[in-house]
């Protein structure tokens, strides 16, 4: 069985393509079993920036044009017009392309961590047989392990998601801690929603127009407050994100210190994503008290994404360990027809000599039927060994296929197909 | 075997400060050695101090050597409660070369033996000796992370572009745990000092100078306790006050040779 890649990604296809081509899981379940068909294994992975076929077939020739065929029907395109955004990889190149986009190493921000779930279902809603199913497996693997020894997927790739680990870094845990929001706009509410996916709780949203306030609030579960309100808000919450138009400060760092004594040590993250800023900078100087702006958290999150790229090189290390590990496995299996096959002759030489011997053991007590029953079969297991370990490592090298041959060649074991392969690889 | 089981904890808690020391910066193989190190380390100084009990006549860390080497023990004891996770693997890189260096002056301030007969009981000894270091090792781990908050709030208010690069626990926790840990400590040192002043009662004597300043250090965690609790004090003046107590910690430990038990 030959591994075959037909897929298109943000690296080669705009979204306008893409988008043809974006399957969701009902569909990707129904293209995969077209593709595997009777006598194919295959899983469709479709997000929001790839779509790639993957298939085990006998004849990878005929794998790649049912692959690009499929592409093409589901874009409503002709095939021409795809292939400059198509790629086709075979074997370890396939393999090395699903460990590196599980580990998260081909997506827009590396590391990312929704990839390695969708890896997760696409094996889970594919076709799968022998081959595949140990392909994902070992991508799953790959993915886990890339994030546990590298720090790739740990920091945040956004402002917003650099505004909720910062406010992390404070408080730790988020739930329980309640959050106020200044401003009702699409960022104020990005923020506002990222701080709630991480268990904290939006306590009030405030904005000059109160209907917009109480828009947002309904949606996050708030209360509406008008914009002069807010500093009697200071006391119970924990986190301030404020992203409002407002030419002017709209909290001061007097009106923060009045909010201290009553808050008992508690405290206060403030996130300004506001330009120009809502929030007075000196507040920063007060015990307790962090205020990040923009430009604070635009700093962070290029720090962090170029850690990530650093990280992605010991990613890639990881990544190609497991396309050699799956190419040593794959080329294996190559081999396991002749060792099979050199077993089972094996064998049958020694159950027929036992049988042409039965008139002279016939003598023989059960018991000392069993031990030299025991006795052959060690012999042979023992004279099989040394010949399977070697075969099965020269599997992995060019060599792999000749030795398949030869060994047939010397026990008269017969023609399998799938033995020669590797020497084609 | 005393020898061959104290070069062993040496080299196992060696081997966790150089690797806490390299791997801070990234998750992963060197963190997870450093880890095993502490917990194999910390086993190894067990059966020690298993051996030099089992081998001794009495109490049989008297000793200003003897005292240090469980010292070391119950500060490594105390930091496997939370040093395991990941995050705070950045207390490792102060803590472990801390109680390497500790050990190895321990040794070389008596080696493994476990001393002479005392003139005073066991009882008196556990309980006094015993409970006191208890305390200091929960004061000094309330330390660590006391210097782990102000190092990390510091980063926080200059706002470090850098901040999320190394793994750290949050201020809050931090804070809490300085804050717990005191909690328990705290208690220790009292009945520490209570067997002292019940045995100074029985037997007389006066006080010498080590028991003032153990005394003012018991003022001054007791301090923490109060203002924490009543007066909302947390943060960086707690930890600033816990620093200052840990601080009386290392004068009462220096002057133990020569001011008390001599």
């Amino acid at each position: 069985m030959t591994l075959v890649l037909v897929g298109t990604s943000h690296r080669l296809a705009p979204l306008e393509v893409r988008e043809l081509v974006a399957l969701d899981r009902r569909q990707a379940e129904e293209v995969a079993g077209e593709l595997a068909g009777d006598d194919a294994e295959a899983v469709c992975l479709s997000t929001c920036n790839r779509t790639e076929l993957y298939l085990a077939h006998a004849d990878a020739a005929e794998a790649e044009r049912r692959a690009a065929e499929m592409l093409s029907r589901l874009a409503g395109l002709p095939e021409g017009e795809l292939v400059p955004v198509l790629y086709r990889l075979r074997d370890q190149a396939a393999a090395l392309h699903i460990f590196r986009v599980a580990a998260g190493l081909d997506s827009l921000v590396p590391g990312e961590g929704e990839i390695l779930g969708q890896v997760r279902v696409a094996a889970e809603i594919g076709h799968t047989g022998p081959l595949l199913d140990r392909l994902f497996r070992q991508a799953l693997h790959a993915g886990k392990k890339v994030r546990a020894e590298t720090a790739i997927g740990e920091s945040p790739a956004s402002i917003s998601s650099a505004a909720a680990a910062l406010a992390q870094q404070v408080f730790g845990d988020l739930d329980g801690h309640a959050v106020l929001v200044v401003g009702a706009g699409k960022v104020g509410e990005q923020a506002a929603r990222n701080l709630l996916s991480r268990g904290a709780s939006i306590s009030a949203v405030a904005n000059r127009s109160v209907e917009r306030a109480e828009e947002l609030a309904a949606k996050l579960g708030a209360r509406a407050v008008p914009l002069d309100g807010i500093e009697e808000e200071l006391e119970p919450v924990d986190v301030v994100v404020s992203s409002t138009g407002a030419s002017g400060f709209l909290l001061d760092k007097d009106a923060v210190a009045r909010s201290l004594p009553a808050r008992r040590g508690r405290p206060l993250f403030l996130i300004d994503l506001a330009v120009p800023r809502d929030l007075d900078p000196a507040i920063h100087d007060l015990e307790g008290c962090y205020v990040y702006d923009i430009d604070d958290l635009e700093a962070v999150v290029s720090e962090t994404l170029a850690g990530r790229q650093g990280e992605a090189a010991r990613a890639e290390t990881i990544a190609a360990q497991e396309a050699d590990r799956f190419k040593a496995w794959q080329a294996s299996l190559d081999v396991v027809p002749a060792i099979a096959s050199l077993r089972a002759r094996a064998e049958e030489i020694r159950a027929g000599e036992l049988a042409r011997s039965e008139a002279r053991l016939g003598t023989l007590s059960e018991h000392d039927r069993k031990v030299v029953e025991s006795l052959t079969t060690q012999i042979v297991n023992k004279l099989l060994h040394l010949p399977t370990v070697r075969l099965k490592e020269a599997a992995a090298g060019a060599d792999g296929g000749a030795y398949a041959k030869t060994l047939r060649h010397l026990f008269d074991l017969g023609d399998d197909a799938s033995s020669d392969r590797v020497e084609g690889q | 075997m005393a020898e061959a089981l104290f070069w062993a904890a040496l080299a196992a808690y060696g081997t966790a400060a150089t690797a806490y020391g390299a791997g801070f910066r990234r998750p992963g193989r060197l963190g997870q050695l450093g880890t095993w190190g502490v917990r194999l380390g910390w086993l190894l100084q067990t059966a020690l101090l298993g051996y030099q009990a089992a081998d001794a006549r009495g109490f049989p860390w008297t000793g200003w050597a003897g005292s240090l080497e469980l010292f070391v023990w119950l500060v490594v004891g105390a930091y496997l409660i939370w040093g395991c996770r990941a995050r705070y693997r950045l207390l490792g890189v102060g803590v472990m070369p801390l109680v390497t260096a500790l050990l190895a002056i321990a040794y070389a301030g008596g080696g493994t033996s476990t001393g002479h007969e005392h003139r005073y009981s066991s009882l008196f000894l556990v309980l006094h000796v015993g409970l006191v270091l208890v305390a200091f090792a929960g004061f000094t781990l309330a330390a660590a992370l006391s210097a782990l908050y102000l190092w990390q709030e510091r980063r926080l208010k200059r706002r470090e572009a850098s901040i999320l690069r190394v793994r750290v626990p949050s201020l809050a926790n931090l804070d809490e745990l300085v804050g717990r840990t005191i909690v328990v400590a705290l208690p220790a040192l009292t009945l520490g000092i209570a067997a002292g002043l019940v045995r100074l009662a029985w037997n007389g004597g006066g006080f010498d100078v080590l028991m003032v300043v153990t005394l003012v250090t018991w003022a001054v965690y007791g301090a923490f306790l109060v203002l924490r609790f009543e007066a909302g004090w947390r943060g960086r003046r707690a930890a600033y006050l816990a620093l200052i107590g840990f601080a009386l910690v290392i004068a009462v430990r220096l002057g133990l040779p020569t001011a008390h038990f001599s």
